[in-house]
Parts: structure tokens; C-alpha cells; sequence
């Protein structure tokens, strides 16, 4: 399948993040191959992919983790990440884990600007391995908050939540990007979580973008459009889904785990 | 009946069936003083001061040995464990080092330090080195790796990665090094003070062994338990304050 990539309107202006013929390889396994992306400003991009298509190679690219040797990288200064478990230090109290890395003064009333913006105030001089789940993926959003990113890179970062926990920080996410504006890249196999937040969903698959979708209508009236979306992607992905939602997918005609698997 | 689940129950009972025996002749002087003797001999040996002053020196030879050994130890695991360089260099040594059963080295050390302190701190040095560096060195490789990534992505640099990361994360295996290394050096320090001493708990052993003075040899053992007990608790404290944020001391 060959996609024509769209980049972004041109009213976004120049973009925030720019690939061009990126390609990663290790050894004579090629991760990423000749990839081009562009996110623009305060633009959110959704990634999906299974295992091993090259999501966290190409997140890793944009968080600067990976050496690039040379290539064609465009990528702002201002990045934070969010990884799926939340990665704070575990001998450094919730506040300092947030501003972790940073200096200068009044440091502990920045993390706790931050840390009010999640709901987390009253933690503020918790030990990490005291705080649940939910609780340390905010501070993880709450450290990265701090450092006013303007690439925010979201590694499957709701995943290990529960249903319940995860709306709540679908929710909190996208307030805190209504009031900060950051673009984000958010990497995730869930395609409902995807439709639900993305400007524009990305399909990443052996290393290459094989679909690209721009959700054009607003986040909060999207039900009507994204029944066909839904199944497009998840197609993309190789589940053959009939059904458009999920409440009829696991028990309608029979699904194709081939390339599902993972 | 919690008298009889009570712990302190048969170590007591042990203590007054000894008692017995010794008061009733059946178990002579010189073979085991009666505890009731030991204790006499611990009040006089300590209002004389004749045990203060030997038991400090003593503690001078373990801290002087602990000082170089965890120094050495704490150096040489820093720099295995934070360079592949220093890693090529210091590890091939100290594993050719850690064959060498310590004691055995007593005769050379002797041959070449003489037989005042310098042996002696120098064994106990020698035999706390390693472990202090086996579990420092483990610990720095061990750090979680997706941490060093979150603090690289958050652009700390090296030497802030190595304070707030890699030492904080190394820190638990350092202090089991530690444990051990102050459980070793008692041990040294009893086989140490057998050399050759003019003063210390040893000493003191050595002289009673002479005159058959098994209430004294008893105090030292006794010294000696205490000795290790000390360490323990005040390895406990340490651990107790570094290690706060471990859920098992946050919950307790």
C-alpha cells in the first residue's frame, strides 16, 4: 500500500517537527525506512502500530535518545516525554522528581504549579512508589508540564491504566493541551484513544507510514464520523473489523489475527 | 502461656543450667568460668580500664582497616561501573584478588609491614575491599535502564545523571556491600589481633589463653557479639535514613 503523505496545512506555518527520508536500521534490520513526518505547532498526532513497527524508534528519535548521525531531523528544544510506566526516581519525592534536571530558584513553586494543574497537590512530597497507577502518570504529565514542552511525546503512557483511570487522564490531557498548546505525538495501540485525541492518526507498519488520517471534525462531535475511520484503521492494523465498535468487534463475524498478533 | 513462648526462655535457661554446673564443681574454672565469674571479671576489667583501653584500640584497627578498604572499594566500584574503560582496568584485578583467600596473605603482609599496626589494618582493609566493590559495581550496572533514558530525555548530563540517578539507584546494593564489609572486618580483626599484639581484644585473649583465664576470654567473646551487633544497628540506621523511599520503610 503506498500513501501519500499530506503534511500539514499550510496555515500551520513551518513545522515543529520535520523528517525527511529518515531511516534507522540495526544491522541489516531497517526499523524506520526512508520515513518523512512533519508535526506542526500545537498539532496532535496519533501513532499506531503494533510491537516492533518502529513506534518506539521513532519516539526515541524525536526525544533525541538516539543518535541520528546526519540525518534530516528537524526537532524543537522544548520536548518532554511521557513514557508508558511513569519512570519517576524512585528516591526523589513526587516535587523533585518534577522538576527533575532543572535549575535556578523557586523550583519547588514551579512543581507545585505543575502538580496542582494534575490534581496532585496534596502528593507533593509523596514517595513515587506510594502513589497508584493514575497517580504517577499525572506526575509524569506534571514533569513534563514544567518544562513548558513544545513537543510533547506520549509513549503509550495510558496504557497500563485502568478503563476508568484512563478517561480521566484522556480528560486531563487534553485540557492541559487546550492551556499549553504543545504538539503531541502520542504512540498507542488503542485506536478508539487515537480518534478520541488526535488532530491526524498515523499508521506506522515494518517501519514505514502506511496510513494517514486527519480527523477534521472537533474533538467532542466526532461519534457520526469515526464509525468508518474506526474500521479503516483497524484494517491498517490487520483486524478485519465489520463491527463499529468495540461493544460488537470481539464477538461479530470472525476477526483476523494474522498480522494482529503480536 | 507466654512464658513459655518467650525467646528469652531457653537462652536463660542455658545461662542458669551453666551456673549450676559450675557452682556444683562439674564444670571447672579453667575450662569455663561461671557467667556469675564473668561478670565480676567485666566490672573489674572495666573500672580498671583495662577493657576500655584495649577494646579502643581495637576499634582503631577495624575503623582505620574499614576507612582505607570502603574507600578503595567505593573507588574502585565507581570507576568499573561508570566506565567501560575503568572497567577493563580495575575488574580483571579485583577478581584475581578476590581468588586469594585473605588470611592467607597474613605471612606476606607480615614480611613486608612488620608485626605492629600496619598488618593488621592492612588485612582488614585488604579483605573489606571487595566486598564494597563487587556490590557497588553490580549495583551501577543494575540501575533501571528506562530510568537513565527518562532522565536523558529530560536532558540531564552526565554528572547530573551519575548524582541523581546512577548512585541514588546504586545505593541499596552499596549498602549490603557495606554490611558485609563491617561483618568481615570483625572477623579480621579476631584473626588480626591473633598475630602478633601488644594491645587490643586479641591481646587480651592471647594473655588469658596463658593463664587459663577463661572469665576473661568470655568478656572478650562477649565484646566481640557486642561488636557485631553495633554494626548491625548502626548499618540498620543508615539504611533506615538513605533508603526511606523503599515501600516497605514508607508503609512501616
Amino acid at each position: 500500500m503506498t500513501v501519500t503523505l499530506a503534511f500539514p496545512r499550510a496555515a500551520h506555518g513551518k513545522p515543529l517537527v520535520s523528517l525527511r527520508g529518515f531511516t534507522r536500521r540495526f544491522g541489516d534490520n531497517v526499523i524506520l525506512d526512508n520515513l518523512d513526518l512533519d508535526i506542526a505547532p500545537g498539532e496532535i498526532v496519533a501513532l499506531l502500530g503494533h510491537s516492533g513497527s518502529g513506534k518506539t524508534t521513532l519516539l526515541r528519535t524525536l526525544a533525541n535518545l538516539d543518535n541520528i548521525d546526519g540525518q534530516d531531523v528537524t526537532i524543537p528544544g522544548a520536548r518532554a516525554v511521557v513514557f508508558q510506566d511513569a519512570r519517576l526516581l524512585p528516591w526523589k519525592r513526587v516535587w523533585k522528581n518534577v522538576v527533575l534536571g532543572l535549575k535556578g530558584r523557586g523550583l519547588r513553586a514551579k512543581a507545585e504549579e505543575a502538580l496542582a494543574e494534575v490534581g496532585l497537590s496534596h502528593r507533593i512530597d509523596a514517595w513515587p512508589l506510594t502513589l497508584s497507577g493514575g497517580e504517577a502518570q499525572r506526575t509524569a504529565l506534571a514533569r513534563a508540564l514544567v518544562r513548558q514542552p513544545e513537543l510533547l511525546l506520549l509513549d503509550e503512557p495510558f496504557a497500563a491504566l485502568d478503563a476508568l483511570t484512563r478517561l480521566k487522564m484522556h480528560a486531563l490531557v487534553l485540557k492541559l493541551w487546550r492551556v499549553h498548546r504543545p504538539a503531541i505525538l502520542l504512540v498507542t495501540h488503542d485506536v478508539d484513544e487515537a480518534m478520541a485525541l488526535a488532530d491526524r492518526v498515523l499508521v506506522l507498519a515494518k517501519g514505514h507510514i502506511v496510513a494517514e488520517e486527519r480527523i477534521e471534525a472537533e474533538r467532542g462531535q466526532r461519534t457520526a464520523t469515526v464509525r468508518d475511520l474506526r474500521a479503516r484503521l483497524l484494517g491498517h492494523l490487520g483486524v478485519d473489523a465489520h463491527a463499529s465498535s468495540y461493544a460488537d468487534l470481539v464477538a461479530g463475524p470472525p476477526v483476523s489475527y494474522a498480522e494482529a498478533a503480536e | 502461656m507466654s512464658l513459655f513462648r518467650s525467646r528469652w526462655l531457653s537462652p536463660l535457661a542455658l545461662l542458669f543450667l551453666w551456673e549450676a554446673l559450675s557452682r556444683f564443681g562439674l564444670i571447672p574454672a579453667h575450662v569455663l568460668a561461671a557467667p556469675s565469674t564473668v561478670l565480676v571479671t567485666l566490672a573489674q576489667m572495666v573500672r580498671s580500664g583495662e577493657l576500655p583501653h584495649n577494646l579502643l584500640i581495637s576499634f582503631g584497627r577495624v575503623s582505620s582497616g574499614l576507612a582505607v578498604g570502603v574507600a578503595v572499594g567505593i573507588g574502585a566500584g565507581l570507576l568499573a561501573g561508570l566506565s567501560r574503560q575503568g572497567e577493563a582496568l580495575v575488574d580483571p584485578v579485583m577478581q584475581i584478588k578476590r581468588t586469594i583467600p585473605v588470611v592467607a596473605l597474613a605471612p606476606l603482609f607480615i614480611i613486608w609491614f612488620g608485626i605492629g599496626e600496619t598488618p593488621k589494618v592492612a588485612l582488614i582493609a585488604f579483605a573489606t575491599l571487595f566486598p564494597v566493590y563487587l556490590n557497588l559495581y553490580n549495583g551501577i550496572r543494575g540501575v533501571d535502564k528506562r530510568l537513565v533514558d527518562a532522565a536523558l530525555s529530560f536532558g540531564l548530563n552526565r554528572w547530573q545523571l551519575i548524582v541523581h540517578v546512577i548512585l541514588p539507584g546504586a545505593l541499596p546494593s552499596l549498602l549490603v556491600g557495606l554490611r558485609y564489609a563491617l561483618t568481615v572486618a570483625i572477623v579480621m580483626l579476631v584473626i588480626a589481633e591473633q598475630i602478633n599484639a601488644s594491645a587490643g581484644l586479641g591481646f587480651l585473649v592471647n594473655n588469658a589463653r596463658d593463664f587459663m583465664r577463661t572469665d576473661i576470654i568470655v568478656v572478650c567473646l562477649m565484646v566481640y557479639a557486642l561488636l557485631g551487633l553495633s554494626v548491625d544497628f548502626l548499618i540498620r540506621i543508615i539504611e533506615n535514613r538513605a533508603l526511606a523511599w523503599r515501600p516497605k520503610l514508607v508503609e512501616a
